[in-house]
This record gives structure tokens, C-alpha cells and sequence, in this order.
């Protein structure tokens, strides 16, 4: 295998995994969008641990409709970014932040009562590792290689993916 | 990709690597709205052929006018709750709340209180044998807008002329006397449950209270609670089918639950007016323990049977109306408590009502009949809920109602056939928390409801039911109207909590005559003397 290829295929499984995230953000943030009584109250209000406090302020009758909202509409914006390959880094980032504010609202400590969760876990969840796939996004963009950033970008969508180092 | 010329990003293959990811997101798109879009349909269809209304309780009354004038008779631990509800805090209890509002950002009970509505009450006098407790709500209530007085009896506070209205929350055995009083003054009334403490003053009150032009109201604030509401129009559209079966509960298992209530530190026959507590129970020299824990001796109150027992039994009445039981049988002892109480701390009631039907979707005749169950334990706290179980579905009553159709169902057997219904998801839920009904919730939805953590009741805001059924009082008072626990409903309530108590204590089948309305009589048994021993059963002397 030579080292271009070697490359191309590691790129390839990034898109892929930068598909299936976006994927699954975009579905959550449609279905909220779809659902015009969905609301975040009850995940909100459920948390547990040492954030429990900022979580019980979001849920306040003043404060809830605009965190409702900006979770539907961050939802929607990260899955759109990271699916369509535009804007992707600002999506990770901004995925990093969104998971990481539903890990520690309900972290997976062994000391807390595991809400709603199919599996077994302890300090590492499905955030957890959802968030570490798009920090390796964030460091490996690919949207200049596969998606629409690839069509608005002047130069060679290779090389410059090369030169980003 | 090596093949591609590197620089012709408008090369077929560029192109498609550029927007591959448009029709995935377009896909996922549509794929969730039809997903959200048949959710709602499913639930539609079964709801619109349920035809539930979500109820709200009827808007009381405008509260202007001149400020209403209330006593209180009784300021304990009950009578502090009512008191406020009515918009006076005691010193002790905002001092409390303010420190748990500091140590607990959750804890709202002081901000819910501030935001109350004005009931434009005035609190003007106060009856409570204990000085201490007295004496707490003079310093409280005593303000430039609010002038209150303490009186050492009832009588002394009814006949002052600065009452209009007498809030009643002291023992049991004090219940009756002094709501007949109030009424035949002219006073109205809210008493606190059970309405009375003995057969012969059942009738005496009601007699009072037709005769009387006040109002006259008992403290079953649970009439107030939205889903009881609703769940009168899940009977009423035959949602459930045949009632045969209600199961309702007790489960507690801690001091206070188990009425071993704190004795106060200056408790005395100098700060108690121990012959005023008696009143017309038995002479008893002064005991610390029988002023505070009254509740665990039939001289005073009524144990489970009237107690707790008259709970969810109203709140069975307030649904299905059925008034009293033909019969009642009961059983139980004192098994987690031997302190020295002699009312039991496990009983179980069964109250027959062999002509009662929720309505049918069988064959007419096929049935009739209901037995409600009441099981209670003060040595255990698993959460049994209240149960109404149907030929065609189960409901699940509390704050949230959970209705489930039955595997056999008549009235469901083709939508559950064709998959439109399952027996393991609710076919309706109702929370009053939530915007709308629900027919369809996640497991974790439902974990959320359960641990009463979308609780809300008026217009997205916590509500204390007790505020909801004082104001309904109030509003008959100033506008009109019968309060929804009024006379009728609590003569039930005492009729069915002493058959229960004369059944446990006699160890018979107590039966009700309905034509005649009494309780039907056994040979040599004074009823009212059975209920008012302070023994464990009866003894016949």
C-alpha cells in the first residue's frame, strides 16, 4: 500500500465517522424541531452531580425556552455542518461543548443513579466517546476533501489538506 | 482519487465528493418529521376514540370585596400549613425556609409562598390550648394591617363577633363540636379530615350544616388536583369499562409518617390546657405524649381508618362517586409500633359496593359490582399506587393518571389486534405538567413523571392543592356556590372511615342500610361507644 493511499483510506474512515456523528446530531436536533412539545425540562431537571446546581437554573421559566432553543438549533446546526462538510470545525467544537454539557449533567459516576441508559458505564459514556471523536474532527477537518467546503476552496483540496499538517 | 485532476474542482467526481452529504441530510430530515409526524397520528387515532377531556377544575371566584375574617382553632403542625395557604408565615417558618432556600437552590417553598395570591384574608384570632403555639401566631400575625387576638376556647372565639369564617384543625374529637358551633353561628366552616369522630355527631353535623346558612367545607384538598378531574372523564367515557376491582394504599415507615410527632421541649400542664384538649374524650390524668401524638389513640383520632384511610377513599368517591359501602370489613393490629398506641399501624379495609358499575362494553347484566381495597402498612414504604382495574383497561391514579388496556379487553380487542394498541405502552397519559396528553411516552419520560420532577399544576406553576381547595372555600363564602368537599361528600367520608374503624374494632362485617341511612345495628352494640374506647378492640363491659 502506498502512502497516498494509506492516507486517502484514513480520510476516508474520518468522513465516515464524521458522517455518522452528524448524522445522529442532525436527527436529534430534527425530531426536537418536528415535536413542538418537545422540551429539555425533564433531562434538565434530572441531573445529578456537581453541576446540578447551573442545570436547575436552566430549567427556570425564564431561562428553559432559550436553552430548549438553543439545544434544537445547535443540534441541527452541528449535524448540518459536520454531514454536509462545512463549517466542520466550528461544528466539533461546538459538539465538544453540547455533549459535554449532557455529560456533566448526568455524568456516569458510580456514586449517581444511572438515568435512562441502555448499557453499563463508569466515568466513560457514549458522550464521553462521541465528544473524543470529534475532537479528532476537529484536528483532522476533511470537509475540504469530501463536502461543500471542498467546492468553495480554490486551491487543490489535497494539498491543502496536506499542508494543514 | 490519485487519478483526478487535481485542480478541476467542477469535475463529476468533485462534485459528487462536494454535496454527497445533501441528500443524506434531506433524508434525515424528512425521515424525522414522518417519524414525529406517525408518532402524533398513532396517538391521535386512540386518543379521539378515548375522547378523554384533560380536565381543568372550574375557575373559582373573584376574592375582592371586604377582607374575609378567619380564626384559626388549632395551630399545630396542619393548622401552620392552612394558615399560610391563606397568606400568614409564621416567624418560625420563614426563618426555616430562608435557611433551606440558602442551603438548597430547589427548595422553593419560601419564593412559591411570596409569590401566592393575595386571598385578601384577615387573620383575627387564634385558639390553640398550647401557649407556645398560641403565642407563635400572635407574634407572627400581630402587624399595623393585621390585628389578632387569642382566645382560650372555641366558643369564646366564635361568639366574638370578629370572626367570619373558622379555619378547624385540631384533633379528630374536636371536629364535630366545634363545626357545629361555628355553624349554628352563622360561622363557615373548614374542617380539616375526618369530619368527625363518632356516629351519632355525623349525623349532628350534618343536621348543622343544612340548617346553616354558612359554608361548610372538609379539608380533602385532593378534590382540587387536576388528574382526579380528568379522571372522572376517563370513567365517564367508559375508557376503563367494568370497575371491579380498586386498590388504594398506605405505605409510610418512618416517626412521622407513624404520627410520633416531636414533643415540644415546654410542653406543661402550665403552657397545655389539658382539660380543653379532652374535651369530651376520656378523663386521663396530663400525658405529653397523648397531646402530641394524638393521632395514635382512638380517644382522639381515628387511626389508619380515618386518617389515611379517608384519603384515598374520597379520592376514589371524587372519581367514581359511589358513595357508602353496603359493607365494610377490616383487619389488622399494631405490628411496627408498639409504643403504646392502641389504633392499628397495618390495616386493610375492604369496602363492598355490590350495586355499583363503572359501565359496561359487555353484555348488559353481565356486570355489576365493586370491591375497593384499602392496604395500609406504617412499617414500610414501597410505592404501591392506587389502582382502578377495569374489564377493558387499568388505570394508574396520582398526580399523573396511566391507563393501560387489558390483554382481553371487549372494547379495545380490534385495535389491539391490529397493533394499534399494546398492553406494555400507556393507550393514555395525562400529566399536568405537560402541555397537552401524551399518549405515547419513552421509558424515560415516564421516569421523569414518576419521580415528580414535572409537577406543575397551574399554568406551568407549582401549586399547593390545599391553596386550590381554601380558595374554593372562600369563593363559595363571597360568591356563591357549594365547595367540592362540602357536607354530602364528608358525611360519606366519616360514614365509611367508622365502619371501617367499628368493623376493625369489633372484628364484624359492618353493613349499611342505604334506604334507612344508618349503619345497620347489632344486637347490644352502642356503636358509638365501640369507636370511642381507647382500646386496641373492643371490650364489652
Amino acid at each position: 500500500m502506498n502512502s497516498s493511499k494509506f492516507f486517502n483510506e484514513q480520510l476516508n474512515a474520518i468522513v465516515f465517522m464524521r458522517f455518522l456523528i452528524g448524522w445522529h446530531f442532525l436527527y436529534e436536533g430534527a425530531l426536537k424541531l418536528f415535536n413542538p412539545s418537545w422540551t429539555a425540562k425533564g433531562f434538565i431537571l434530572s441531573s445529578q452531580g456537581p453541576f446540578e446546581n447551573l442545570f436547575t437554573w436552566m430549567a427556570a421559566e425564564n431561562v428553559l425556552p432559550v436553552i430548549d432553543f438553543l439545544n434544537m438549533a445547535g443540534l441541527l446546526a452541528i449535524g448540518l455542518g459536520l454531514i454536509l462538510g462545512y463549517l466542520e470545525r466550528p461544528a466539533a467544537l461546538f459538539g465538544v461543548l453540547l455533549l459535554s454539557f449532557y455529560y456533566l449533567s448526568h455524568p456516569p459516576f458510580s456514586d449517581l443513579t444511572q438515568i435512562g441508559t441502555e448499557g453499563n458505564y463508569w466515568i466513560v459514556n457514549k458522550n464521553l466517546i462521541e465528544a473524543a471523536a470529534l475532537v479528532v474532527i476537529y484536528k483532522i477537518p476533511t470537509a475540504q476533501y469530501f463536502g461543500l467546503k471542498s467546492l468553495l476552496k480554490k486551491s487543490s483540496p489535497t494539498k491543502n489538506l496536506q499542508s494543514h499538517g | 482519487m490519485a487519478e483526478e485532476p487535481k485542480d478541476n474542482k467542477w469535475s463529476r467526481r468533485s462534485i459528487i465528493k462536494g454535496l454527497a452529504g445533501v441528500p443524506f441530510a434531506g433524508g434525515i430530515l424528512i425521515a424525522a418529521a414522518s417519524e414525529v409526524m406517525g408518532k402524533q397520528n398513532e396517538r391521535d387515532k386512540i386518543l379521539n376514540s378515548l375522547n378523554i377531556e384533560a380536565e381543568r377544575p372550574p375557575a373559582t371566584g373573584s376574592m375582592s370585596g371586604d377582607p374575609l375574617r378567619v380564626g384559626i382553632i388549632g395551630y399545630g403542625g396542619r393548622g401552620s400549613h392552612l394558615i399560610r395557604v391563606l397568606g400568614f408565615a409564621d416567624n418560625e417558618w420563614l426563618a426555616e425556609m430562608e435557611n433551606n432556600a440558602v442551603k438548597n437552590p430547589k427548595d422553593t417553598r419560601l419564593k412559591d409562598f411570596m409569590e401566592q395570591e393575595d386571598l385578601n384574608v384577615k387573620l383575627t384570632a387564634v385558639c390553640d390550648v398550647f401557649d407556645v403555639r398560641a403565642e407563635l401566631a400572635l407574634n407572627s400575625f400581630n402587624t399595623p394591617t393585621n390585628k389578632i387576638k387569642r382566645y382560650r376556647t372555641h366558643q369564646e372565639l366564635i361568639d366574638s363577633g370578629e370572626v367570619d369564617a373558622v379555619v378547624i384543625a385540631t384533633p379528630d374529637h374536636w371536629h364535630a363540636p366545634i363545626s357545629i358551633y361555628a355553624l349554628n353561628a352563622g360561622v363557615h366552616v373548614y374542617v380539616e379530615k375526618p369530619m368527625t369522630h363518632n356516629i351519632s355527631e355525623t349525623y349532628a353535623l350534618r343536621e348543622a350544616a343544612k340548617n346553616s346558612s354558612a359554608v361548610f367545607a372538609v379539608g380533602h384538598q385532593h378534590r382540587q388536583t387536576q388528574s382526579f378531574l380528568t379522571a372522572q372523564s376517563v370513567v365517564k367515557e367508559n375508557v376503563l369499562g367494568h370497575v371491579s376491582l380498586v386498590q388504594a394504599n398506605t405505605n409510610r415507615n418512618d416517626d412521622n409518617g407513624a404520627w410520633q410527632y416531636h414533643i415540644h421541649e415546654l410542653a406543661s400542664p402550665k403552657t397545655i390546657d389539658w382539660q380543653q384538649f379532652l374535651g369530651n374524650a376520656p378523663d386521663e390524668p396530663f400525658n405529653k405524649e397523648h397531646f402530641f401524638r394524638w393521632r395514635k389513640w382512638w380517644a382522639y383520632g381515628s387511626g389508619l381508618s380515618g386518617d389515611l384511610m379517608t384519603h384515598d377513599y374520597d379520592r376514589i368517591n371524587c372519581v367514581l362517586n359511589m358513595g357508602i359501602p353496603q359493607a365494610v370489613t377490616a383487619s389488622g393490629g399494631i405490628y411496627t409500633h408498639r409504643d403504646g398506641r392502641n389504633v392499628p399501624d397495618v390495616m386493610q379495609i375492604n369496602m363492598e359496593f355490590p350495586d355499583f358499575s363503572t359501565g359496561s362494553s359487555q353484555v348488559d347484566g353481565k356486570e355489576k359490582g365493586m370491591t375497593l381495597v384499602y392496604s395500609a402498612t406504617l412499617g414500610n414504604q414501597f410505592n404501591r399506587g392506587t389502582v382502578l382495574m377495569g374489564h377493558d383497561a387499568t388505570m394508574e391514579l396520582g398526580n399523573r393518571i396511566t391507563i393501560f388496556a387489558d390483554a382481553q379487553s371487549t372494547r379495545y380487542r380490534d385495535m389491539l389486534q391490529s397493533r394499534q394498541m399494546n398492553t406494555e405502552t400507556p393507550i393514555y397519559q395525562y400529566d399536568p405538567a405537560a402541555e397537552g396528553v401524551d399518549g405515547i411516552t419513552s421509558a424515560t419520560s415516564k421516569y421523569f413523571a414518576d419521580k415528580g420532577l414535572l409537577w406543575t399544576y397551574r399554568d406551568g406553576k407549582r401549586v399547593d392543592s390545599t391553596y386550590l381547595h381554601l380558595r374554593e372555600w372562600l369563593s363559595c363564602i363571597r360568591n356563591g356556590g357549594n365547595p367540592s368537599c362540602g357536607i354530602k361528600e364528608g358525611f360519606e367520608e366519616a360514614i365509611t372511615a367508622h365502619m371501617g374503624g367499628l368493623s376493625y374494632k369489633l372484628g364484624r362485617r359492618i353493613e349499611w342500610d342505604r334506604e334507612a341511612e344508618i349503619i345497620k345495628p347489632i344486637d347490644g352494640i352502642d356503636f358509638d361507644e365501640v369507636l370511642l374506647q381507647n382500646t386496641e378492640t373492643y371490650q364489652s363491659v
